[in-house]
C-alpha cells in the first residue's frame, strides 16, 4: 500500500484550502429512489465530537431532504465487531448501518457478518464524473465490504512546558525513545499495533521494511527490545480520551492517541500541547452494511450513504473534526473550522507536511499477526 | 460433606427434631414392626406420599415463574456461552471432504492429489457461501498466516479446473451451456416441475408489465421459488464426483443469487469433477442419459486433455503456503467437532500436529494472570476484613441515630457510579495527584520521588477494596447487630479483660458474619472488569480483562468460554474447600 494517493488528494486540498470556497455541489438521486424504503435508520458510530461531526455533516441535512426519516444513534462501534456477531447469532439485527475502522471491516467482512458491496452501487461519482473506485482510490478501498469515510492517524502530543527538556522539543518519533533528551512518563495504546511499527523505525529498521522483519521472530524480538528501553517509564491506554486527558493533567510527557483528540486539545481546549507528527500512522474509518437487511431497509441505508459518501458530505466533516476525508475530490472543498474559524488545512493528518514520514498501518498483515503477535505482547506487559 | 461437619452444627432433616411430614416418612420407613395404616387403610407410607407430592407439586408451581426465567435469561445462556470451549465442528462442516481425506494423510510432507481436489471442491463452496474466511480466522488463532491464506485463495478458487473448462469447451461449445448440463445431471422430474415454474413465472411477469399502477403491480409480483434441484439417479451412479459437486452448485447460487442452473454456466471447478470421473474409471456403457453421445466423446478424449494437478494449482498459483505441512497439521489436529485446544491455549498449552506442547515462553501469560486474579483477589478480601471489621463494630454499638446516619455514609458510595467512582480514584492516586501533591506538600516525598499508587497492583487494590467494602460490611453489620450485649457484659463480670471478652466472646459469634463477606466480596472481586481495566495499568489486571479481550477484540470466543469455564470451577472449588474448612453453615448474612 502507498501513501501516492493520499499525498495527491492532500497537495490539491492544501492549495485550496486557503481559498476556502464554499460550494454546495448538486447531490444526484440516489439508484434506489423510489423504491420502497423504511423510514428508520439506526447507525452505530463512536458517540463523541466524531457522531457530532457525522450528525452536522451528514444526517441533519438528510433529514432536511427527507423530513419523514428518524434516525437513531447507538454509540457502540468499539465493540461493533463482537456485537454484530451476538447480533447475527441471536438472528435479531437492530443496526442498519455501522461505522467501523478498516481493521475491524475487515474482520466482519471475513466473518460474513458486513455485506459486500460494489462501492460504484454505493457511492455517487465525483463531480466531474471520476467513479466512486476511482475517487475513493484502492488505498482507501481495503476490503469488499468498507465504504470509507475519513483518513485519521495515531500521532504523537507532548507538552510545551517541560523544564527538564531545556527548551528542546521532540520533532521525531525516536524521541518517543530517547529518556535521556526527554525524560518522563510517555503514554502509548495498550496492543502492539503502531507499538512495534515505530520500535522497529527506531531501532534502525527503514520503513518500507518494518512488516518483512516483524514476520520473523528476531524482528519482533527486537521490536521488544526497543519498547523495554521505554517500558517503565509508560502509561498504558486503552480508551482514546486518556492520552488527552494524561497530558492535561501533566500525567505523561508525551503520549500517541488520535489526531482528533489532539487537535481539540490543543486547538479547542488551548492546553500547553503541541503535535509531533513525524512518523505518525493512518487508519481508516467507514462504514459497513450488516447482512441481513430486510429489502426495504437496505434501500434506506442505500439512499443515505449515497448522499453521506458524497463529494461534497465528506468535505463538511472536516468542517467539524481534524480527520481528512476519505475521496481526493473532497480535499479540496474542506475549509475553515465551523466554529472556531480556523484553517483545518494544517491540521490534518493528510497534509503534505505532516505527511512527510507517515505510513499506513498493513490491515492485511495484522489480519494474520493479531493474534500471535497480542500474546506476545499481553506477556511481555505483564512480565 | 456431611460427614465431615461435626453433628451438632448439622441440620440436615433427620437431625431436625420437629414435626415434619418427611419425619413422619422415615418414621414409618424405621417402623419395622409391620405396615402401618392410615384411616382409610391404604398403607400410611403411601398415604402420606401421595399428600406430599401434591404439596410440593404446589409449590413448585409457585416458583415455577422464577425457576423458567433464571433457566431461560441465566443458566441456558452460560451453558451455551461454556460449551463453545470446546465446540469446532467450523472445520468439519467447512471443509467436509478434505477432513475425510486428510484421515490417510500421515503428518509427513504434503498430502496427496486426492487431498488437494477435495480442498478445491470444499473451498470453492465455502467461497461462494462465504465461509472460507471466517474458517481462516479460526484456524488462525493456531497457526499465525492462515487468516491471509484462506483470504487469498478465496479470490483465486474459481480458477482451479479453468484448464478443464477450457478444453472441454473446446472440444465441444455445448459444454459451456447451462442447457446441457441440466440435461446431464438433472432428474427429469425436476426437469418437468422447473419449466412449468418457469412458465409460471413468465406469466407472472407479463400480467405484471401489464398491470395499470405500481402498487398492483407489486401485488402480482412472483414469489414462489424454484422448485429445488434433484439429480438423476443415473448422473449420480456414474458421474460421482460431478454429480456431487454439481448439486451443491445449484444448491448454492440458488440460495446465494436466487439463480437457476438452467441460466448459469457452472463452476470451472465441476469441469474438473468432471474430468475426475471421465479419466477414472468411466466406461460409455454406466451412462445412458440424455447426453451420453456428448459424454462418450469427452471421455474418448480426457485421455489427451492437458492437465493441471490441482495441488500444483495450489502450490504455484495460488500460495505455497498449500505446500506448508505445519498448515495441514494445523487443519487435521483441528478437524474433529469437539476440540480441546482451546482449553490447552487457556493453560498456555497448545495443541499442535505432533501433540500436545507448552506455548513458547515469550506467549505464556494465563497461568500468570489467574495466579494473580487469585492473589489480588485474596489481598483485597483480606484488606476488606481489616477495614470492615471496626466499622462494622463501630455501626452495631453505636445508638440507633448515628448509625444509621453512618450507614448512609457506607452506602453512599455505593449508589454512586461505579465507573465514577473507579475515575475518582485515577485523580487521588495518580502521580500529579491529590494524594501525592499533599505528601510532597507535607515533606514526606520530595517532588522527583513521587509515589506511583496507579496503573499497577497497588491502584487496583486499593480502588477495589474501596468499592467492595460495603459488600464487607454489611453482612458484617447485620451479624454483628444479633450479637446480644449481655454475654460480652457477662464476660466482663466474670473478670475477663476487654481484649478477652471480645477475642473469646465476641469475635466467635461474628464470624458467620465474616464468612459471607469473605465469599461475596472474594467471588465478587475474582471477575471484576472494569476498575482493574481502569486503574491496572498492566500488572493490575484480571483475568477477566484478558476474557473481555477475547469476547470484543479478539473474537477467540472460545477462548474466552475456556478461561470462563476455568475460572467458574475455580470459584466452585474454592466454595468447596471454604465449606469443608470452615463450614457454609457458618455463613450468615444476619
Amino acid at each position: 500500500m502507498t501513501l501516492k494517493t493520499l499525498m495527491m488528494g492532500s497537495a490539491a486540498f492544501a492549495v485550496a484550502a486557503t481559498g476556502a470556497f464554499a460550494q454546495d455541489s448538486q447531490t444526484t438521486e440516489s439508484p434506489v429512489a423510489g423504491e420502497p424504503m423504511t423510514d428508520e435508520l439506526v447507525i452505530s458510530s463512536w458517540g463523541g465530537a466524531y457522531q457530532e461531526s457525522q450528525r452536522k455533516a451528514y444526517t441533519d441535512p438528510y433529514q432536511e431532504m427527507n423530513p419523514e426519516v428518524t434516525i437513531t444513534w447507538d454509540e457502540s462501534s468499539a465493540e461493533a465487531v463482537a456485537k454484530l456477531r451476538a447480533m447475527n447469532e441471536a438472528g435479531n439485527l437492530s443496526w442498519d448501518l455501522v461505522d467501523v475502522t478498516a481493521a475491524d471491516a475487515m474482520r466482519l467482512c471475513d466473518e460474513g457478518l458486513a455485506m459486500e458491496v460494489d462501492i460504484n452501487e454505493i457511492a455517487a461519482p465525483a463531480p466531474d464524473g471520476t467513479s466512486a473506485e476511482d475517487d475513493f482510490t484502492e488505498d482507501m478501498l481495503v476490503s469488499d465490504c468498507f465504504i470509507p469515510q475519513i483518513a485519521y492517524s495515531y500521532t504523537f502530543g507532548y507538552r510545551t512546558d517541560v523544564s527538564e527538556w531545556n527548551g528542546e522539543t521532540p520533532s521525531q518519533i525516536c524521541d518517543v525513545f530517547d529518556l535521556e533528551r526527554f525524560p518522563g512518563q510517555r503514554s502509548l495504546e495498550k496492543r502492539p499495533l503502531n507499538n512495534l511499527e515505530w520500535a522497529l523505525m527506531c531501532d534502525g529498521v527503514p520503513q518500507e521494511d518494518v512488516y518483512d522483519v516483524l514476520e520473523t521472530d528476531e524482528g519482533q524480538d527486537q521490536a521488544f527490545a526497543k519498547l523495554d528501553t521505554i517500558k517503565d517509564q509508560t502509561v498504558w491506554w486503552s480508551a482514546g480520551a486518556d492520552t488527552p486527558q494524561l497530558l492535561a493533567d501533566g500525567e505523561v510527557v508525551m503520549g500517541s492517541t488520535y489526531n482528533g483528540r489532539l487537535f481539540s486539545l490543543i486547538a479547542e481546549q488551548d492546553q500547553p500541547v503541541a503535535m509531533m507528527w513525524d512518523a505518525q500512522a493512518y487508519d481508516l474509518d467507514g462504514w459497513i452494511i450488516p447482512t441481513g437487511l430486510e429489502e426495504e431497509a437496505l434501500n434506506r441505508v442505500k439512499d443515505f450513504l449515497w448522499f453521506a459518501t458524497d463529494t461534497q458530505r465528506l468535505a463538511d466533516q472536516a468542517k467539524y473534526i481534524s480527520y481528512g476525508p476519505a475521496r481526493q475530490s473532497s480535499a479540496p472543498l474542506v475549509g475553515q473550522h465551523a466554529e472556531l474559524g480556523i484553517d483545518m488545512a494544517p491540521h490534518m493528518p493528510t497534509n503534505p507536511e505532516n505527511a512527510s514520514n507517515a505510513f499506513v498501518i498493513n490491515y492485511e498483515w495484522w489480519a494474520d499477526y493479531r493474534d500471535d503477535l497480542d500474546a506476545k505482547f499481553q506477556s511481555w506487559l505483564a512480565q | 460433606m456431611t460427614d465431615s461437619v461435626p453433628p451438632a452444627r448439622a441440620t440436615g432433616p433427620d437431625q431436625f427434631t420437629g414435626a415434619t411430614p418427611d419425619n413422619a416418612i422415615r418414621d414409618a420407613d424405621r417402623a419395622k414392626a409391620g405396615r402401618v395404616l392410615a384411616a382409610d387403610g391404604t398403607p400410611l407410607k403411601r398415604s402420606l406420599n401421595r399428600a406430599l407430592r401434591a404439596q410440593k407439586l404446589r409449590a413448585l408451581m409457585l416458583i415455577a415463574p422464577l425457576l423458567i426465567f433464571i433457566l431461560i435469561t441465566f443458566i441456558a445462556p452460560i451453558a451455551d456461552m461454556l460449551f463453545r470451549s470446546v465446540e469446532n465442528d467450523i472445520v468439519s462442516q467447512t471443509l467436509p471432504r478434505t477432513v475425510v481425506e486428510l484421515d490417510r494423510w500421515d503428518g509427513e510432507g504434503t498430502p496427496d492429489e486426492e487431498t488437494y481436489r477435495a480442498l478445491a471442491a470444499d473451498l470453492m463452496v465455502a467461497t461462494e457461501l462465504k465461509n472460507h474466511t471466517r474458517l481462516g480466522s479460526r484456524l488462525n488463532y493456531e497457526t499465525t498466516g492462515i487468516s491471509s491464506l484462506f483470504r487469498k485463495t478465496g479470490r483465486d478458487i474459481d480458477e482451479a479446473g479453468e484448464i478443464y473448462m477450457d478444453q472441454f469447451v473446446a472440444l465441444d461449445a455445448a459444454w459451456e451451456e447451462p442447457a446441457t448440463w441440466v440435461s446431464l445431471m438433472a432428474d427429469p422430474d425436476w426437469i418437468a416441475a422447473q419449466a412449468d415454474w418457469s412458465a409460471r413465472a413468465k406469466e407472472a411477469e407479463a400480467a405484471q408489465d401489464a398491470a395499470a399502477t405500481a402498487e398492483e403491480a407489486r401485488a402480482l409480483e412472483f414469489t414462489e421459488p424454484e422448485p429445488r434441484f434433484r439429480l438423476s439417479g443415473t448422473a449420480r451412479d456414474a458421474l460421482p464426483r460431478t454429480s456431487r459437486i454439481y448439486q451443491q452448485f445449484a444448491s448454492v447460487i440458488r440460495s446465494e443469487d436466487g439463480d437457476s442452473p438452467t441460466q448459469e454456466q457452472p463452476w470451472a471447478i465441476v469441469y474438473q469433477a468432471l474430468y475426475e470421473d471421465l479419466s477414472g474409471g468411466f466406461t460409455g456403457e454406466s451412462y445412458d442419459g440424455a447426453q451420453a453421445r456428448l459424454l462418450s466423446r469427452a471421455a474418448d478424449a480426457v485421455a489427451a486433455f492437458d492437465t493441471l494437478p490441482v495441488k500444483e494449482f495450489f502450490i504455484e498459483n495460488v500460495d505455497e503456503d498449500w505446500g506448508d505441512p505445519e498448515v495441514w497439521g494445523t487443519i487435521k489436529a483441528f478437524s474433529s467437532p469437539y476440540t480441546a485446544g482451546y482449553f490447552l491455549s487457556a493453560i498456555d498449552y497448545q495443541l499442535t500436529p505432533q501433540g500436545i506442547e507448552p506455548q513458547p515462553d515469550d506467549q505464556k501469560i494465563y497461568a500468570l494472570l489467574f495466579k494473580r486474579t487469585m492473589f489480588m483477589s485474596l489481598t483485597i478480601m483480606f484488606s476488606c476484613v481489616l477495614l470492615g471489621y471496626p466499622i462494622a463494630f463501630l455501626l452495631s454499638n453505636l445508638p440507633l441515630r448515628t448509625s444509621n446516619l453512618l450507614l448512609i455514609l457506607v452506602l453512599l458510595p455505593f449508589w454512586t457510579s461505579l465507573l465514577v467512582r473507579t475515575s475518582a480514584w485515577k485523580v487521588l492516586l495518580q502521580q500529579e495527584g491529590v494524594i501525592n501533591a499533599i505528601l510532597v506538600w507535607a515533606g514526606a516525598i520530595s517532588d522527583v520521588g513521587r509515589l506511583q499508587l496507579i496503573n499497577n497492583q497497588t491502584g487496583t487494590i486499593i480502588a477495589m477494596t474501596h468499592i467492595l467494602l460495603p459488600f464487607m460490611i454489611l453482612p458484617l453489620y447485620s451479624v454483628m447487630k444479633t450479637i446480644p450485649p449481655q454475654y460480652v457484659r457477662a464476660a466482663k463480670s466474670l473478670g475477663a479483660t476487654n481484649w478477652t471478652a471480645f477475642w473469646r466472646v465476641y469475635f466467635p459469634q461474628s464470624v458467620p458474619g465474616i464468612g459471607a463477606g469473605c465469599i461475596l466480596v472474594f467471588i465478587l472481586s475474582i471477575g471484576y472488569y472494569i476498575t482493574p481495566e481502569i486503574v491496572g495499568g498492566t500488572t493490575g489486571t484480571f483475568i477477566s480483562n484478558r476474557i473481555a479481550y477475547h469476547i470484543s477484540q479478539s473474537l477467540n470466543w472460545g477462548l474466552a468460554a475456556a478461561l470462563g469455564t476455568i475460572l467458574l470451577a475455580l470459584v466452585l472449588v474454592l466454595y468447596y474447600l471454604y465449606d469443608r474448612i470452615v463450614g457454609i453453615d457458618n455463613v450468615s448474612l444476619g
